[in-house]
């Protein structure tokens, strides 16, 4: 492990690539229809899969009965879990005190625990005929019942899921600082609500595609997985099928799109090896939308009991929490069920001193498919209570919630600060992008055209979105807490080759992130190359001993931190060899552009003259001085980097229709030192609109025997372009972290801050009815149900 | 299901390939003809990843039949550059950052082709309704505005 190095700002005169809108090299493969997405690959005797999946939420399998799909035409195998002893189950272990592990075999067995869950698999010629089959297979399911409610299914009465899991409860997890419910019982003014954000998808445009192939004669597995963490899938399929890694390769090539659904390790990524091996024939398997929708894990579902008191000025001083995770049938493989709703309770009291804490979660069964990480994992649902108490708590005392926010934010001579859960803040523009925030909008002259409007038969309202998230976690804190894996260290290995041209190779995968092009912008600027001369490798477990992959927003701070050290190492070893070449001391020796030179002499010559010198020649250098040009280092954060921004939207509902579109929405935010503007503003405007989307739109729903309603993208809608306004986004830059890059992870947050701005902007416009939201998605319905109660009660 | 030969023009090329009528066009430009430029992200009409532009007018090749095809004049978004040679439009969803993950973009390329020849789109607002029909998951579609109104502009040649 290298020591921290901070950010070296007073360099050479060498061009600079980070920071500057490189047009992205990924792009002329992908916009010419040349990318290669799983889907796309094609292989000599390649089956198709198709699988056969229960239709019941919770039942006993009696039989399943295979004949006639066997009989069918261009059928070549039906497999049951009966036909396959040594079928895996994958399981999640965790560290955390009672916890119970789901397992969950990658063909149910005896049992189904959801709507979509596989109980068959059909191997065919090609998929239509795989699809004829499997409508062919005969399951015979004898209903256990059901208790899809998660409150309902922690009840004394509830139909239990698992025999291990006592009360449908897989884990209770308790943190407490002070004493919460004392301060609450003799404070001078509390808050309270009830807050729930329903079920969503991950939706990512490209579904779950795998294709395993098995090259008997050198007895090597292949898989190519539209998966973000093909390390992971290597090691977990390793264990579980027992292939030693240096015969079983993972890749993950062009990914399209995951946000968390394509985060975990699927019982048909086990399946289609499986079938490889056996079958000695390539295997491909996509899912079609209704499966994405039934069997990609899916995004939380929690809710939140929570008060918050605070003085006579507003300061807060105790915030008290109940939360309930609905995990679904199985905790998601490798992150365990504690992923989400724990980190709801550790990011609960956010980025507010609050001395006096008490957070407590449970995770409870339900029989629906599997939660697992989903783009901001813990935080959207965390800030969202937040902020509704925040701007119920500035309500109350009749001030406005950026007076609110301003008078609570920890402020920056406070830092590090540590909240209630333990988490540690470091300093983050926490105020600086409330300022600038409140800056940009004008709350005042709001309020006016907020008047005028209501008389107009419109309502308007504004929204306060302010959090703060944790990013490129190191391995002092596992991402997921109680997870057995280390996820906070990356290794690089940069190399110059031969010909003098550049490579650099990492464990991360990108589906979307620009990594192609972030990664070569850095490799670039240290080594004194240009980014286009620089290749990166990546998604490919062949390429390095080990590695996870791309998600919790890791990949900037902790790859790019890799690939500083890496490429420094190997500059030193470049200034080395030229150093003897030019025969003076290796520090007077510079590089830029692709050259290496001695400034004021003329010594000059290009990469490629020096690897030609190093590797081909025999004269020029003398043996000790021809060392591979070559460098590998890991880089661990150990701790994580703190991001932070505020989030302010502004929304019109029509008093009639109660239609509610969002009219402005602006992001302030501190990311540290961005490599790539054009990225940084990408990354943002897409999961702000994911945020959009789960403040308004997304829903899947469950009747109460368990079954999905929304199972098509007619029924489960996604913001198009029409529905979402132009997003502005201002970077603040404050001090910079503390890792080598100074950067901050920000592949998350739009979609942290993006619900609670919007909850608060929809009840900052109906607060003259008297009501406010509580629940997300808030659609027209929902609010019309909303003012009929309180009309009610009136 | 008894295969038949469907003959078509893709991208300016006469090609025929077999395949039952039932398969849908999606499938059979992608498995039979080879071009996997055209995505499939639903099979239900809703996402757009799959559209093409059949006879000149945009169509979801998931919604049609590989027999419908027969005699048709197709376009894929490999007949609109290549990565040497870009289109405009492809050149300009690089510039703008239009792309993410990259998978939506062939359909989007293809619907923008499109209005850019038939719609007006005066207003961003037009932008917005004219792609509405088009899903992308990862750019929060601000950047497509961009690199569409700067595509609108240069035709009606307003500068910017
Ligand atoms: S695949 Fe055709 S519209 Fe989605
Ligand atoms: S770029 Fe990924 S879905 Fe549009």
């Amino acid at each position: 492990m290298t020591d921290t190095p901070r950010p070296d700002r007073a360099q050479t005169i060498r061009p600079k690539y980070i920071g500057k809108k490189v047009e992205r090299f990924e792009d002329p493969r992908l916009l010419t229809g040349r990318g290669r997405y799983s889907a796309d690959i094609k292989a000599d005797r390649m089956v198709h899969l198709a699988f056969v999946r229960s239709d019941q939420a919770h039942a006993r399998i009696v039989s399943v009965d295979t004949s006639d799909a066997a009989e069918a035409p261009g059928v070549i195998a039906v497999y049951t879990a009966a036909d396959l002893p040594e079928l895996p189950e994958l399981s999640a272990p965790s560290a955390m005190k009672d916890y119970h592990a789901t397992v969950c075999p990658a063909l149910a067995r005896d049992t189904v625990r959801h709507v979509g869950e596989a109980v068959a698999v059909v191997v065919a010629q090609d998929r239509y005929l795989a699809e004829d089959a499997a409508a062919l297979v005969m399951v015979d399911l004898e209903p256990l019942g059901a208790t899809a409610d998660p409150v309902a299914a922690l009840k004394p009465d509830a139909v239990p899921l698992h025999d291990n899991v006592p009360g449908n409860k897989v884990l209770e997890r308790s943190f407490a600082t002070g004493d919460a419910p004392g301060e609450i019982a003799k404070a001078a003014h509390t808050v309270s609500g009830r807050f729930r954000m329903r079920r969503k998808s991950p939706l990512a445009m490209e579904t779950r595609s795998y294709v395993a192939q098995y090259d008997t004669g050198r007895d090597q597995l292949v898989l190519h997985t539209s998966s973000n963490i093909p390390g992971i899938v290597r090691d977990e399929l390793a264990r579980l099928l027992h292939l030693p890694g240096n015969r079983f390769q993972v890749v993950s090539p062009d990914v399209g799109g995951s946000f968390g659904g394509k985060g975990s390790v699927y019982p048909e990524e086990i399946i289609v090896v499986m079938l490889a091996r056996e079958l000695e024939r390539p295997v491909k398997f996509v899912s079609d939308r209704l499966e994405d929708l039934t069997s990609t894990s899916q995004a939380f579902d929690e809710i939140i009991e929570a008060t918050l008191a605070f003085d006579e000025d507003g300061i807060f001083i105790a915030l008290d929490a109940e939360v309930i995770g609905d995990i679904g049938a199985y905790s998601i493989v490798p992150w365990t069920a504690a992923l989400e709703p724990v980190q709801v309770v550790s990011f609960l009291p956010g980025p507010y001193r609050t001395p006096h804490y008490r957070g407590r979660v449970r995770g409870v069964c339900t029989p629906k498919p599997p939660t697992g990480p989903y783009r901001g994992v813990g935080r959207p649902m965390a800030v969202f209570a937040m902020e509704r108490l925040v701007d119920l708590a500035a309500a109350k005392l009749g001030v406005e919630p950026d007076e609110i926010r301003r008078r609570n934010l920890v402020r920056p001579e406070e830092f590090p600060f540590r909240i209630g859960s333990g988490i540690r803040w470091d300093r983050s523009g926490f105020l600086e992008c409330l300022e600038n925030a409140v800056a940009a909008v004008d709350v005042a002259s709001f309020r006016k055209r907020q008047t005028e409007a209501r008389e107009n038969g419109k309502w308007l309202g504004l929204g306060f979105g302010t959090y703060a998230e944790l990013t490129g976690i190191g391995s002092r804190i596992a991402v997921a807490p109680g997870m057995p894996i280390n996820t906070g260290t990356e290794t690089a290995a940069v190399r110059v080759d031969s010909t003098g041209a550049v490579t650099a190779t990492f464990a991360t995968a990108s589906h979307g992130q620009s990594l192609e092009t972030t990664l070569a912008q850095i490799v670039a600027e240290e080594l004194g190359v240009r980014p286009q001369d620089v290749t990166i490798k990546q998604g490919d477990t062949s390429l390095t001993p080990h590695g996870t992959g791309t998600y919790a927003s890791r990949s900037a701070v902790i790859g790019g931190g890799a690939a500083i050290v890496s490429t420094r190492a190997l500059l030193k070893k470049v200034q080395a060899a030229a150093g003897v070449l030019f025969d003076v001391e290796p520090d007077t020796v510079e590089t830029g552009d692709g050259e290496i030179f001695v400034p004021g002499t003329n010594h000059h010559i290009t990469f490629g003259d020096l690897a030609r010198a190093v590797y081909s020649d025999m004269k020029a250098l003398p043996l000790e001085a021809r060392k591979p040009l070559e460098a590998q280092e890991a880089f661990d954060p150990w701790l994580g980097t703190t991001t932070a921004a505020t989030h302010v939207a502004e929304v019109e509902i029509d008093a009639e229709t109660l239609e509610i579109r969002i009219t402005r929405f602006l992001v302030a935010e501190d990311c540290g030192r961005m490599i790539n503007p054009l990225v940084v503003d990408g990354q943002v405007h897409g999961g702000v609109v994911q945020g959009i989307g789960a403040a308004i739109l997304e829903e899947l729903h469950y009747d109460e025997t368990g079954q999905l309603l929304s199972a098509t993208l007619a029924d489960y809608l996604i913001p198009t372009a029409a529905e979402v306004p132009t997003l502005e986004v201002n970077h603040i830059e404050t001090e910079l972290p503390d890792n080598p890059g100074g950067f901050r992870g920000m592949g998350e947050g739009g979609t942290i801050g993006a619900p609670a701005a919007i909850a608060n902007a929809i009840s900052d416009a109906v607060a003259h009815l008297g009501i406010g939201v509580e629940e997300l998605p808030m659609t027209p319905n929902k609010l019309f149900r909303l003012i009929a109660e309180r009309q009610e009660k009136e | 299901m008894t295969k038949i030969d469907i003959t078509l023009t893709v991208n300016g090329e006469e090609m025929t390939g077999r395949a039952e009528p039932r398969m849908l066009a999606s499938d059979f430009l992608r498995e039979v003809l080879g071009l996997t430029g055209t995505h499939v992200g639903c099979e239900q009409g809703v996402c757009g990843a799959c559209t093409i532009r059949l006879n000149g007018a945009t169509a979801r090749s998931c919604l049609l039949f590989a027999g419908q095809l027969e005699g048709a004049d197709v376009t894929t978004v490999e007949g609109l550059g290549s990565p040497r040679k870009m289109h405009r439009i492809q050149e300009a969803f690089r510039r703008h950052h239009a792309l993410q993950c990259g998978f939506c973009t062939p359909g989007f390329l293809m619907t923008v082709a499109e209005i850019l020849e038939t719609e007006e789109l005066r207003t961003d607002g037009d932008i917005r309704d004219a792609l509405s029909g088009n899903l992308c998951r990862c750019t929060g579609y601000e950047h497509i505005v961009r690199a569409v109104r700067e595509l609108v502009n240069e035709r009606d040649g307003v500068t910017a």
